[in-house]
């Protein structure tokens, strides 16, 4: 009798939970980690709860691995088949590692050998984010513009695809989404005076399908007749020409270095355009389109379904290419498809990914320059008392690298909360006068950073989607740099750039534990399953990247222009943390 | 008559043409490129020296460590997007200026040798596109970053961003690596 009520008490919680199943958070997992994101709706979430709050305390470190490298490690590993697949920094070695054996031995090496000249025309270290698993294929960019596919059980390339020119200032950080038989990839180089693109590979042969440009003519930014954007201000023929003067658009930025998402019922990736070049407002005016925008497109065709610039005539290098989590949320009584994005100026867009319509846009960090969206336009509110260009405007809140930079977010359908790694950093900015010269830098701005209010430069905090508001947060003393993960034991890890990898409660952001790495964390955490069933969490420690620079580019930081003025806010970081990259892998006991 | 007109418009063409030859000629004396040549490639990169020590040729700057040259190489750093790659002298994507211990050598032959050849891990190669007199100036302003110039000649304020104190978060000052 009792044996019956408990099964129809779960057959009844099965059917309540019916309905969520179908929710697009509610992600298969095998306790595999495929690609950085861990799934196409980009949750960070894994179902595996051995690891809970309550023993967490007991983690213990299982195994590292050194890449010998000393540049910022940004990647996410990747787990599938037994086998963690790791790309370094440049030079860009993916290393296979055998979880089968004891202390995971290298199975094989593959080295690309990009162009040592490709470090000259990386912003912001000289980073890479990792790779993408699909059909028994690894694949990731190298810094010097090339896309390659290597079999991931031989570690012999497949194909090499050259796509673009590190003398036009071109170069590739992102990690490629694999869609439909589709390798999408993009390029970086927003401080070079690049013209962004998108474009996605044949996943077969490394042929290029398509790509789609962020400025220039309809055709070449694959709008056409299916292009339905929600608002009035992103309809018209060939903004991408129409909104800049002359023929600036060629040199306008709006890079590919995105994120990227994948709706499968929607057959819809979304990913955003980083800024427009140069930083120097004035020298480019017009709306700027298409940077700092998120687009919607066909997988297999790259063509545009929808658009929407979340910072017209960007002023402050905000680059619209964050994360995009997807989800299906309950939102004023109605189920709405949204996605999720934490922009770089500060405030979380929680839009409907069917049509491209904002439904909140509410500040997850401290800023001061914008007010609001407004929601019948979509358009953003700029202050004008920080608008910046020929001139110099101090206490600009965020800073250029945003409310928060590529650093990815994680999302639990257990809590329904987005847990953010974020920044608090504000700037001053004197715009000047910016010299093209293809290959060089074309920024036109000196800045300099330094902490926002509190004095605390990071913070991680828990976002309620549904009711656009803050949970909870947590301070942190340098800028919070690395991924989150989060899982269905209730913790989220993350790494601090002070080399601290924590884990927190993620109902209060209690911290439950913590291991103090050999260098600062900027890399993405994962959690997977072991071949011996155990879960395991892994992470990347290496300091760097733009916030990094500091340490991994041995920056004098009398000038406080130094690493795009960065450099200002982190003079201390060398007294935390030393530079080298080490994976560590954690169990309990 | 005619023949006469004819010699003097010929004269005239020959007299304007050496006078604006002359001062293109003046120009190019400046420019002298051959000097890369002679001073590039005798910067030495290694202190170990085969069988003993050798005398080192000896380079100076043409442009000497004038304050003239050392603002103009100040202004061409910005122009050419120096200051893209190496910020005022902190670095960013380049390693920084302001500083005592140099990868590539911190003579003014080895500066020389930097900038007209680039440098394998990022440091573009500009020869042919500055011309030779600016690379010095170029030479002298990096030097002047590094406290190798004379103070005197050294300009006092840069252009840069003035730095607003409270904004400072710790300071670190008068660091050199
Ligand atoms: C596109 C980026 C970029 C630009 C523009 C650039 N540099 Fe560099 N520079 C670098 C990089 C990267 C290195 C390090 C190269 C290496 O280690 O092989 C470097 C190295 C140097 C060095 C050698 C430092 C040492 O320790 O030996 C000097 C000097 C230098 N640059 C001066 C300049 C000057 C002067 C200009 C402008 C004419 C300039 N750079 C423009 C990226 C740049």
């Amino acid at each position: 009798m009792h044996g019956v009520r408990t099964r129809q008490l779960r057959l009844s919680t099965l059917f309540l939970m019916a309905p969520a199943i179908a929710q697009i958070q509610n992600q298969p997992d095998d306790g595999q980690w495929p690609m950085p994101a861990k799934n196409y709706a980009s949750t960070r979430y894994s179902t595996l709860d051995q690891i809970n709050t309550g023993n967490v305390k007991n983690l213990k470190l299982a195994w590292t691995f050194s890449t010998g490298m000393t540049r910022g490690h940004e990647a996410a590993p990747l787990v599938v088949n037994n086998t963690m697949y790791i790309v370094t920094p440049f030079p860009n070695v993916l290393y296979a590692l055998d979880l089968t054996k004891p202390g995971a031995p290298v199975k094989w090496e593959y080295q690309p050998h990009p162009s040592p000249a490709s470090q000259g025309v990386a912003c912001c270290d000289v980073v890479n984010r990792g790779a993408a698993y699909y059909n028994g294929r690894v694949y990731y960019n190298t810094l010097d513009v090339h896309t390659v596919a290597v079999d991931a059980n031989t570690g012999k390339e497949v194909w090499n695809t050259k796509l673009g020119d590190i003398n036009l200032g071109e170069s590739m950080t992102m990690a490629p989404l694999v869609v439909k038989g589709k390798v999408i990839v993009g390029n970086s180089g927003g401080e070079f005076g690049v013209r962004g693109w998108l474009a996605g590979l044949d996943a077969d042969t490394g042929t290029i399908a398509w790509r789609a440009y962020a400025t220039g003519p309809d055709k070449d930014v694959l709008i056409g007749p299916n292009f339905k954007p929600f608002y009035e201000s992103e309809r018209g023929k060939d903004l991408g020409v129409k909104s800049w003067q002359g023929d600036t658009w060629k040199i306008g930025g709006g890079p590919g270095w995105s994120w990227i998402s994948y709706d499968p019922g929607l057959d819809l990736i979304y990913y955003g355009t980083g800024n427009p070049g140069p930083w120097n407002p004035d020298m480019r005016p017009g709306d700027n389109k298409w940077a700092c925008t998120l687009f919607a497109r066909r997988p297999e065709t790259g063509e545009a379904i929808w658009a929407y610039q979340l910072n017209p005539h960007d002023v402050h290098d905000y680059d619209g290419i964050n994360e995009n989590i997807l989800l299906d949320l309950n939102i004023k009584g109605q189920t709405r498809k949204v996605l999720a994005h934490p922009d770089r100026n500060g405030r979380m867009y929680i839009m409907d990914r069917t049509n491209g319509q904002v439904i909140t846009a509410e500040p997850f960090a401290f800023l001061n320059t914008s007010e609001y969206v407004d929601l019948n336009t979509g358009r953003l509110k700029v202050n004008t008392a920080k608008v910046t260009g020929f001139k110099t405007v101090r206490d600009i809140c965020p800073a250029a690298p945003g409310g928060k930079d590529w650093q990815p977010s994680s999302f639990s359908p257990k809590t329904n909360l987005i847990y953010i790694p974020h920044n608090n950093l504000c700037m001053e900015f004197q715009g000047v006068q910016a010299n093209y010269i293809a290959g060089t830098p074309y920024v036109g701005a000196n800045v300099r950073m330094y902490a926002g209010p509190g004095g605390n430069r990071g913070e991680v905090s828990a976002y309620d989607p549904v009711n656009a508001k803050t949970v909870w947060a947590v301070k942190e003393d340098f800028p919070a740099w690395s991924g989150t993960v989060v899982t269905a034991g209730d913790v989220l890890f993350y790494g601090t750039m002070d080399g601290w990898f924590k884990a927190l409660d993620d109902r209060s952001g209690n911290l439950l534990w913590q291991f103090k790495a050999g260098s600062g964390i900027i890399g993405q955490p994962v959690t997977y399953k072991g071949p011996d069933g155990k879960q395991y969490v892994a992470v990347l420690s290496g300091v760097g990247g733009w916030a990094g620079a500091v340490v991994a580019g041995g920056i004098n930081t009398q000038d406080g222009t130094a690493a795009l003025g960065f450099a200002n806010a982190m003079t201390d970081l060398g007294k935390h943390t030393t530079k080298g990259g080490t994976l560590y892998v954690f169990a309990l006991p | 008559m005619r023949k006469l007109a004819a010699a003097g418009i010929a004269v005239l063409a020959l007299i304007s043409w050496t006078l604006t030859s002359c001062q293109r000629e003046k120009r190019e004396l400046r420019a002298a490129p051959v000097r890369r040549a002679i001073y590039g490639d005798a910067a030495r990169q290694s202190e170990l020296q085969p069988g003993g020590p050798q005398t080192e040729p000896q380079v100076t700057n043409p442009d000497h460590a004038n304050a003239w040259s050392i603002s103009e190489g100040q202004r061409l750093f910005e122009w050419y997007n120096c200051v893209g790659c190496h910020s005022h002298g902190g670095g960013g994507i380049g390693p920084p200026l302001i500083k005592k211990h140099w990868i590539y050598g911190g003579q003014p032959a080895n500066l020389f040798d930097t900038i007209v050849k680039g440098r394998p891990n990022g440091m573009p190669a500009w020869g042919g596109r500055i011309p030779e007199y600016q690379v010095w100036q170029i030479v002298a302003y990096v030097r002047s970053l590094a406290g190798e110039q004379p103070f005197a000649a050294t300009p006092v304020r840069t252009d840069e961003l003035e730095q607003k104190p409270t904004t400072i978060h710790n300071k670190v000052q008068g660091e050199t690596r």
